[in-house]
């Protein structure tokens, strides 16, 4: 079981974080580390796209919703690319889709950024 | 005279223990979404098991202390599974297994929450010395 992650700069000043895997208690510290660097940076204007990632806990809830709080801290955001039902259900149940934009594809994602 | 209500047969328990590791977690969710698998669920009900029994493992991995194994087992009935899942820690706080919905964007105590929505049942038994034993059931829906 492993994360794949793979970050690249979009338009503006925003950068879409790819996540290809699982993420749980495992995982989450690679992709907490990603988007940790990224902010360090000063990149506070983020996609993160789940398309490709097949499972995901409560840890990495926690990733998304650290990095979330830490760009808001700047004025930034986090958007979600996320199609899998599963993972959508996850968000669903706990709230989150409140608090994060999650989109069906990264098009939206970045158009909603601005 | 009320007769006695006849309990669904056990189809076969199946026990794991592994190391209290964060790298040994997959494994736990896998192997209970392989006995799940033989019962008749859902594929959605099956990823519902599987991360119940993931964050209830991650549970143990943050607040035992002192416990290096977690014990899981499973008890299948045609029409339900019961999985019990244990750590021999101490230190676990109550409060550590409280659960709650995300209201603001707040880092960890999803785990619980996530456990108690997505299991038919769950009862935790949480003793400062002893550790700690949950038990929760799916049951198979048509």
């Amino acid at each position: 079981m492993d994360i794949k992650v793979n970050v690249r700069e979009a338009q503006g000043d925003s950068y879409v974080v790819d996540l290809n895997g699982e993420i749980d208690v495992y995982t989450s510290p690679k992709v907490k580390d990603a988007i940790g660097d990224l902010i360090d940076k000063g990149h506070y204007n983020l996609v993160i796209n789940l398309e490709k990632v097949r499972y995901i806990d409560s840890t990495g809830l926690g990733v998304l919703i650290g990095g979330l709080k830490r760009v808001r801290e700047h004025g930034g955001t986090v958007n979600l690319v996320c199609t899998n039902p599963q993972i959508k259900k996850i968000f669903d149940i706990t709230g989150l889709v409140k608090i994060f934009g999650i989109y069906d594809d990264e098009d939206a994602a970045m158009k909603a950024l601005v | 005279m009320n007769q006695p209500v006849a309990r669904p047969k056990s189809m076969g328990v199946v026990e794991l223990r592994i190391p209290s590791k964060a790298e040994w977690v997959a494994v736990a969710r896998l192997a209970v979404a392989a006995v799940a698998n033989r019962l008749n669920f859902s594929i959605e009900d099956i990823e519902d098991v599987k991360l119940a029994v993931a964050e209830a493992c991650t549970n143990c991995i943050q607040h035992a202390h002192g416990s290096d194994q977690i014990e899981i087992t499973c008890e299948t009935e045609p029409e339900m599974l019961t999985v019990r899942v244990r750590d021999y820690g101490h230190g676990t706080r109550p409060e550590a297994i409280s659960s709650r919905r995300i209201d603001e964007p707040r880092v960890g105590g999803l785990g619980v929450f996530l456990i108690r929505s997505l299991m038919d049942s769950v009862d935790y038994d949480v003793h400062p010395d002893r550790g700690t034993n949950l038990v929760m059931t799916k049951n198979v829906t048509s």
